[in-house]
């Protein structure tokens, strides 16, 4: 028994010191060489490969997407507007430094699984069963990281409130007294809202809020379309 | 036999070119008006942001102060009661659904906002000062007496 264990792991243990035995058989220069033109292919194809992956074309290559958000999508500022800069998928949704980014992205691989496996929002009915659960995770991501991906591009620090509405100025004035996120307000911006939408961010604004808060929210949130007893 | 196809031939020809006639006759073109030509396209009013217009009768649905084109308004959501609901009005500084809103069609006070009255831009309207597109002669009935 010992002897067919060790017969076993022979191969592997002497691939493994081969592997940090210095080489007799080629020059230093070629394995530098070798190693610097290989370490380029990978390097290169793996951003390569991230970039790709990390397009509108790519993003709307499932019907899925394409057929449901991207087509409500196409009708609001972000994509279409008097200035014609836009935002394409990637700008809001996935960040833009590394650590973050790969982070959602390996996260994106369950919409693999729901795509090709459980086929989870695969008709417009499943999709919009689910919505609310999609739109919830997504405001929830949004919430937690202050809006991270809107400040890309929207920041309060260079924001003219002389040029905004008077109603959208003191809103935003508001925003930044009582340290709201973009996202607080703008839900529903760029895709379409789903039923019970507003009650659902109250709720989950609730179970955000830091300690003390809480309380104070959640008796908002509770009193939101009820007569108020106090 | 010679003779005869030549005659055939002939008729042939002269059937298409009469059918010919008569199409060229009837249908001048399929596509109606040349695209080419200018359509006059009065400007879009722009819409007054800010001041409040008075109502030009009493009855008259209040006009909308602000842009309420980026507003979802449909079976799911209705954005505008975000702001305008009874419940949240005055924390948001805005001014309430008028209480005849909360009124089902039987009469029944209701909480939140009728059915009959959930698509607000059906009678509610963002102001502008735009002219009219046909001549009116409309009075308020305050000025008629």
């Amino acid at each position: 028994m010992t002897d067919t264990n060790t017969q076993a792991a022979e191969p592997r243990a002497s691939l493994w010191r081969r592997f940090w035995t210095p080489s007799a058989r080629y020059a230093l220069g070629t394995l530098l060489v070798a190693g610097f033109i290989i370490g380029v292919v990978f390097w290169g194809g793996f951003n390569w490969a991230l970039e790709a992956t990390n397009t509108e074309k790519f993003c709307t290559g499932c019907h899925e997407m394409k057929d449901n958000v991207f087509a409500e999508y196409k009708q609001t500022i972000h994509y279409q507007n008097h200035s014609g800069v836009r935002a394409t998928c990637p700008d809001c949704h996935v960040p833009k430094d590394w650590e973050h980014k790969i982070i959602r992205k390996i996260q994106a691989s369950k919409e693999l699984w729901g795509h090709f496996i459980t086929k989870s929002i695969w008709t417009k009915e499943k999709f919009e069963a689910k919505r609310i659960e999609l739109a919830t995770s997504e405001w929830k991501r949004m919430k937690a990281t202050d809006s991270r991906e809107c400040r890309n591009c929207h920041n309060f620090e260079f924001m003219d409130f002389t040029k905004q509405e008077t109603r959208a100025a003191k809103k935003h004035q508001e925003a930044i007294d009582t340290k709201k996120t973009c996202i607080d307000c703008h839900q529903g911006i760029a895709h379409r809202l789903p039923e019970g939408g507003y009650e659902a961010y109250q709720k989950l604004s609730a179970d955000m809020a830091p300690q003390g808060e809480t309380e104070k929210l959640r008796a908002f949130a509770s009193g939101l379309g009820k007569p108020v007893t106090q | 036999m010679r003779k005869l196809m030549i005659f055939a031939a002939a008729s042939a020809i002269a059937a298409t070119l009469g059918i010919g006639a008569v199409v060229s006759e009837e249908l001048t073109t399929l596509r109606g008006p040349s695209p080419n030509a200018d359509v006059a396209v009065s400007d879009v009013a722009k819409q007054e942001v800010g001041n409040r217009f008075e109502r030009a009768y009493r009855q008259q649905p209040p006009l909308i102060p602000h842009q309420i084109d980026r507003y979802q308004i449909d079976m799911r959501a209705n954005q505008c009661l975000n702001c305008h609901d009874w419940s949240v009005a005055a924390k948001q500084g805005a001014p309430t659904l008028s209480m005849t809103h909360y009124l089902g069609r039987d009469g029944q006070q209701l909480d939140t906002v009728a059915g009959t009255r959930w698509f607000c831009n059906q009678c509610h309207v963002p102001q502008a000062d735009a002219k009219e597109l046909v001549e009116n002669k409309f009075k308020p009935s305050s000025e008629v007496k």
